[in-house]
C-alpha cells in the first residue's frame, strides 16, 4: 500500500467540535437538560470524525491539515498519524462515557456551577485531540498549554481551601513545565529550522554538543514530564485527586497524564532520532527514571487509604511504563507503550468510575470504610475487580497484553530491567487486590444499605470493564488496537 | 499625492479635532463626546489607510510647507512607524467608546477639557511617530507630555501631585533628549534624521557623539519608565483617572520604545555605537532588572490598578530587553510587543475602571466573587490576563516566543532566562486575582457588568488578543520585519 498524504478538513473539525460546543453549554446554563445533550452531542460528534479517520490511518494514508503560518516558517497544522489517531480515538471514546457518567455524577453529588464545568470539560478535549493531531511542536505546545489551563478551573471547581491549594500546586508545577517545553522548542527552531514531527525523529548529532543535546533533551523532559508524572514532578497529581471524580477519570487518568506521555513519545520518537538517544546514553537515563518512578509509586500506592490517592499513584506508576517503553525505542517496547497507553486509559478509568459511584453513593473515600460494600455494590465491585486483575497484568484481562509487549521489549534492550517490572506487577496486585477482598470478603457490623448508582454511572463503567475483557482476549478487535500501536512502532523504531 | 499628504493630513485632523470638540463643547456639553469620537474615527480609518499603503508601496515622505528635506520638516512614514500610529488609533477608538459612559460618571462637567487634551495626547503621540526631524519629534514630544499631565491630574486628590511628579520627571526627561538633538546638530549640522544618518558613520568614535546617544536613551527611558527611572510610574497610573490611564498605560510608554527603537536603529548604527558603548547591553540588562523589579512588586501590592502599573513596569521591560538583544527575532519580538502590550494592558485597565466604577471597588481582596456578577468583564479580564501571563494561543505567549528565539539568537541565555522567569512570576499575581474572581464569594455585594458602551471594548479587546496571537505572524510577515533595518531583515 502506498503512503500518501491529502489535505483534509476532518483532523480540524474533530478538534473544534466540543470548542464550538462551549458557547452553547454557556448559553444554556440555565437549562441543564438542554445543556448537557450539547455535551453528549459534541461528544458523540467527536468520537464519529475520529472514528471516521481509522480506515484512512490503516489504509497508510495521511490526513494532514494546514492552517496559517503561527510564527514565520512555522504553520499552526494537524496530522492524522498512527500514533495521534491512538491517543485520539482513547480521549474521545472515552469521552463519549465520561460525560453521560459526569451528568450522573454531579447531579447525584449535588455539585455547584456545573457550567463552568461541563464548559471547561469541552475545552480539554479540543486540547487533548489538538495534542493527538499537531503536526509539529509549536501546535503541539499551544494544544498543550490550553490543556493546563482548561484543566484548572477542574481542579479548582470545590473551591474548598484544600481544592485551592491543590490548584495552586497544580499551576506551579504545569507553568514551569510548560516554560521548558516552550524554551526547548525555541532551541529546536534554533537548531533544526523545523518543527515538524517525523517518526524516527529529526535532530542529529551533527546540531549540536552532546551536551548540549542533552540540556535540550533535559528540558523536554520537564516539559511533558510533569504531566506524565516522571518522579519527582508527579505530586501535584495525588493532590489534584480533589476534584470531581469524572475530573480525575478521565483528565486525571487518561487526557492529562496520558498527554504528558503522549509527548514523551513525541519527543524520543519523532524529534531526537533514535541512535541519538542511544549515543546520548538518554534513552538508558530515562528508562531508569521511569523504573524508579513507578516502583516507589507503587510502593506509596501501598500506604494510601485515600482510594482516589491509591489510585493517583498508581496512575503515577502506570504512566512510566508508557514513559519506559517510549525511552527504550525498540519495535517490542514502543508496542507495547502505545498498548499500555490505551489499555491503562481504560482500566484506570473503570477504577476511577467506580470510585465515583461509591462516593456517591456513600460518602466514603477510605479503602478501610469499604468492607462489605461488594455485596451492596455487586456490579461496580466486579468492575473494579476486573479492572485491578487488568492493571495487575493477569492474562485474560487487557493489561496483559501491553505489560507483556514491554517485557519483551526490556529484555530485547536491558535485561536488567526486567526482573523490576515482574516486581512491580507483584506490587500492582499488592495495592488493588486487598481492596476486592475487603469489598466482597470483610462483614461491617453496622453497616447501612446502599445500591447501585445510577444506570448513567453503572453502565460505562461496566461497558469499560467489558472492553477491558475483550480487549485482553481479542486486542484487534474492534478499533484495531494492535495494529495501531504495532504500525507506529514500526514507523519510528530503527 | 494622497499618500504623501496623508501623514500631514493626520495630525490636521486631530488638531482640528481638539478645536471642534472645544468650541461643540462650550456650545453644548453632550456635544464634545460625539466630535472627539468622529475625530477619533476618522484618525483611526486614516491610520489604517496609511499602514495599507506603506505596505504596498514602501516608505511615504511628506515635506511641509513647501521646503524640501533635509532643510525643511519633513514627516516620514515607514511600516513601524504605520505600525505603531494604527496601534495607537486602535487604542484610541476602544477607549473613546470607554470613556462615554466612563468620564460623565468619574469627573462629571469636565467632559470638554477632557476629550480635548485628550485628542491634544493623541495629536502629539501620533506626531511622536510619523516625524522624521529630530527637533520636530521633541515638539510632539512635549505636546504628548503636557497633554498627559493634564489628563493625570485628573483623578482622586492624590493624582495632582502624583502627575505633578511625572511632570518634573517627565521634563527632564525630555531636556536630555533634547541636549542630545543639541550634540547631533553640532556634529552634523542637520536635524532631519534620514540626514543625519547618513552623516554618522565617520563619526563613529567621536566622544560626542556616544554622549548624544546616551542622553537620548537616558532621556526616552525615562518616559519608558526604564529600571531604575521607572518610580513616577505607578502613582502616575494609580490615581489618575481609569479612561486616562486606559488611553496613557498601552500607548505612552510605547510610544517611547518607539522612539528608542528609532534612535538606535534609524539614526544611529547600534551596531557601530556599540563598538565604543555597549548600549544594548546595558538596556538590555536595565531592562531585565525592570522585568524582575515590576514582577515582584506587582506581586507585593494589594491594589488592583497599581498592581497592573508595576506591571507595566516589567513588560515595557520586555519591549527593552528586545530592543537591547538587537537580534532580528528579539526586534520583531519587542514591535510586536507594542502592539500585544497594548491590547491586553488596555484591556485591563478599563476592567478596573468598570469595577471601581460599577461596585466602588479597588483593592484586590475586594474583586472576591466579581466573576459572577460581572461575567463580560470578567471573561475578558481573564483572557488578557492570560495574554500577560503568555499563555498559547494568545498573543502574550508569542511575544515572549520571539524574544526568547531573539535571546538564542544572540546566544544571551541569561535574558532568555529572565523573559522566561517572568512569566512565572506573573502568573503569581494574575492567578491569585482570578482564584479571588471566580472562587471566593461575593459577600453581600450586587453589582453587574457597565453599559454596553464600557463593556464591548473590554470584550473586543478579550478576543482581540486570541485574534492577534493566532494572527500575529501576518504582522510579523507584512509589516514588522519589512519595516526592520536591511541587516536585521533575516528570520533565522
Amino acid at each position: 500500500m502506498p503512503a500518501t498524504t491529502f489535505e483534509s478538513a476532518r483532523p480540524l473539525l474533530a478538534v473544534v467540535v466540543s470548542l464550538a460546543a462551549v458557547p452553547l453549554i454557556v448559553a444554556s446554563s440555565r437549562r441543564p437538560n438542554l445543556r448537557e445533550a450539547w455535551t453528549l452531542v459534541a461528544a458523540f460528534a467527536k468520537a464519529g470524525l475520529v472514528v471516521s479517520m481509522l480506515p484512512w490511518v490503516l489504509a497508510g494514508r495521511t490526513a494532514v491539515c494546514r492552517l496559517w503560518e503561527l510564527s514565520p516558517g512555522i504553520t499552526l497544522a494537524l496530522r492524522v498519524d498512527t500514533l495521534g489517531l491512538v491517543f485520539a480515538l482513547v480521549g474521545s471514546t472515552l469521552w463519549v462515557l465520561t460525560s453521560f457518567y459526569s451528568i450522573g455524577y454531579m447531579r447525584a453529588a449535588g455539585e455547584h456551577k456545573q457550567t463552568r464545568y461541563f464548559a471547561s470539560f469541552a475545552v480539554c478535549l479540543s486540547a487533548t485531540i489538538g495534542i493527538a493531531f499537531a503536526a509539529n511542536l509549536l501546535t503541539f505546545l499551544v494544544f498543550y498549554e490550553t490543556l493546563t489551563f482548561a484543566t484548572y478551573p477542574l481542579v479548582l471547581h470545590r473551591e474548598t481551601p484544600e481544592a485551592k491549594a491543590a490548584a495552586r500546586k497544580y499551576l506551579a508545577y504545569t507553568i514551569p513545565a510548560g516554560l521548558a517545553l516552550l524554551v526547548a522548542t525555541a532551541i529546536t527552531w534554533s537548531l533544526a529550522g523545523t518543527l515538524e514531527f517525523r517518526p524516527g525523529g529529526f535532530l542529529t548529532a551533527s546540531m549540536a554538543s552532546p551536551v548540549a543535546l542533552r540540556l535540550l533533551f533535559l528540558l523536554f523532559v520537564l516539559g511533558v514530564g510533569v504531566k506524565a508524572g516522571i518522579m519527582p514532578l508527579h505530586s501535584w497529581l495525588p493532590s489534584a485527586m480533589v476534584a470531581p471524580t469524572p475530573v480525575s477519570a478521565l483528565l486525571h487518568a487518561v487526557a492529562v497524564v496520558k498527554a504528558g506521555v503522549f509527548g514523551v513519545l513525541r519527543v524520543t520518537g519523532f524529534v531526537f532520532e533514535p541512535g541519538l538517544l542511544d549515543s546520548l546514553s538518554l534513552g538508558t537515563a530515562l528508562s531508569w527514571v521511569a523504573v524508579v518512578t513507578f516502583t516507589l509509586a507503587s510502593l506509596l500506592a501501598l500506604a494510601q487509604d485515600n482510594l482516589k490517592a491509591r489510585l493517583a499513584y498508581s496512575t503515577v506508576g502506570h504512566l512510566s511504563y508508557v514513559v519506559l517503553g517510549a525511552a527504550l525505542v525498540n519495535v517490542w517496547s514502543w508496542t507495547g507503550a502505545i498498548l499500555h497507553l490505551t489499555f491503562h486509559a481504560i482500566l484506570k478509568i473503570t477504577l476511577f468510575f467506580c470510585a465515583g459511584a461509591i462516593y456517591v453513593r456513600t460518602h466514603r473515600e477510605n479503602v478501610s470504610e469499604l468492607a462489605g460494600i461488594g455485596r451492596q455494590m455487586p456490579v461496580t465491585m466486579a468492575a473494579f475487580a476486573v479492572a485491578s486483575l487488568g492493571l495487575a497484568g493477569l492474562p485474560g484481562v487487557n493489561g496483559f497484553v501491553s505489560k507483556w509487549s514491554l517485557a519483551s521489549g526490556t529484555l530485547m534492550a536491558d535485561q536488567r530491567l526486567f526482573p523490576l517490572l515482574v516486581v512491580s506487577g507483584v506490587l500492582n496486585a499488592a495495592y488493588l487486590f486487598p481492596i476486592v477482598h475487603t469489598a466482597f470478603f470483610r462483614r461491617s457490623p453496622a453497616f447501612p444499605r446502599f445500591g447501585e448508582a445510577s444506570p448513567l454511572m453503572v453502565v460505562p463503567l461496566g461497558l469499560t470493564a467489558v472492553a477491558s475483557v475483550v480487549l485482553g482476549l481479542a486486542p484487534n478487535l474492534g478499533l484495531h488496537a494492535w495494529d495501531l500501536a504495532r504500525a507506529a512502532a514500526v514507523a519510528v523504531t530503527p | 499625492m494622497i499618500e504623501s499628504n496623508l501623514p500631514v493630513a493626520i495630525a490636521v485632523v486631530l488638531l482640528f479635532g481638539t478645536l471642534a470638540v472645544v468650541s461643540l463643547g462650550e456650545w453644548r456639553r453632550g456635544l464634545a463626546w460625539p466630535a472627539a469620537f468622529v475625530t477619533i474615527l476618522v484618525f483611526a480609518a486614516m491610520s489604517v489607510a496609511l499602514l495599507l499603503i506603506v505596505m504596498r508601496r514602501g516608505p511615504v515622505r511628506a515635506p511641509i510647507a513647501g521646503w524640501a528635506a533635509p532643510i525643511g520638516i519633513e514627516f516620514v512614514v515607514d511600516g513601524l512607524g504605520a505600525f505603531v500610529v494604527t496601534v495607537i488609533a486602535g487604542i484610541a477608538v476602544l477607549v473613546a467608546l470607554y470613556a462615554r459612559e466612563a468620564v460623565g460618571r468619574e469627573t462629571p462637567g469636565r467632559e470638554t477639557p477632557f476629550f480635548a487634551m485628550f485628542l491634544v495626547l493623541l495629536l502629539g503621540l501620533a506626531g511622536i511617530v510619523l516625524t522624521g526631524d529630530l527637533f520636530n519629534l521633541y515638539v510632539f514630544l512635549e505636546i504628548a507630555s503636557l497633554a498627559g499631565y493634564s489628563l493625570m491630574a485628573v483623578g482622586d486628590a492624590r493624582a495632582v501631585v502624583s502627575s505633578f511628579r511625572y511632570l518634573i520627571m517627565g521634563t527632564l526627561g525630555a531636556s536630555l533628549y533634547l541636549l542630545g538633538v543639541g550634540f547631533l546638530y553640532t556634529l552634523t549640522g542637520s536635524l532631519n534624521m534620514a540626514d543625519v544618518a547618513a552623516r554618522l558613520p565617520e563619526l563613529a568614535s567621536n566622544p560626542a557623539l556616544l554622549v548624544s546617544v546616551a542622553m537620548m536613551v537616558g532621556g526616552v527611558g525615562l518616559k519608558m519608565a526604564l529600571f531604575p527611572m521607572h518610580l513616577w510610574l505607578p502613582d502616575a497610573y494609580t490615581y489618575a483617572s481609569s479612561t486616562t490611564t486606559a488611553i496613557v498605560a498601552p500607548v505612552m510608554t510605547k510610544v517611547s520604545a518607539y522612539v528608542v527603537i528609532r534612535m538606535l536603529f534609524f539614526v544611529y548604527d547600534l551596531e557601530l555605537v556599540s563598538r565604543e558603548l555597549p548600549v544594548g547591553t546595558i538596556l538590555a540588562w536595565l531592562s531585565a532588572a525592570g522585568i524582575v523589579v515590576g514582577s515582584v512588586m506587582a506581586i507585593a501590592q494589594t491594589d488592583a490598578k497599581r498592581m497592573l502599573a508595576y506591571s507595566s513596569v516589567a513588560q515595557v521591560a520586555y519591549i527593552g530587553v528586545g530592543i537591547g538583544l538587537a537580534s532580528p527575532l528579539a526586534l520583531v519580538g519587542a514591535v510586536l510587543h507594542i502592539l500585544n502590550h497594548a491590547a491586553m494592558k488596555c484591556c485591563l485597565f478599563l476592567v478596573t475602571g468598570g469595577v471601581t466604577l460599577q461596585t466602588g471597588r479597588r483593592s484586590i481582596a475586594e474583586y472576591a466573587g466579581l466573576g459572577r456578577l460581572m461575567p463580560w468583564t470578567f471573561a475578558g479580564f481573564t483572557l488578557a490576563a492570560l495574554a500577560m501571563v503568555g499563555i498559547p494561543p494568545t498573543n502574550g505567549f508569542f511575544s515572549k516566543w520571539y524574544l526568547v528565539l531573539g535571546g538564542i539568537q544572540a546566544g544571551e541565555w541569561a535574558l532568555v532566562a529572565v523573559v522566561v522567569a517572568s512569566s512565572a512570576l506573573t502568573a503569581v499575581y494574575f492567578f491569585r486575582l482570578l482564584e479571588l474572581i471566580y472562587a471566593a464569594p461575593a459577600e453581600g455585594l450586587t453589582a453587574s457588568d457597565p453599559g454596553l458602551g464600557m463593556r464591548l471594548p473590554v470584550v473586543a479587546l478579550g478576543v482581540g488578543v486570541l485574534v492577534l496571537g493566532l494572527g500575529n505572524a501576518w504582522f510579523v510577515t507584512h509589516v514588522i520585519q519589512p519595516s526592520l533595518p536591511g541587516a536585521l531583515r533575516a528570520i533565522t
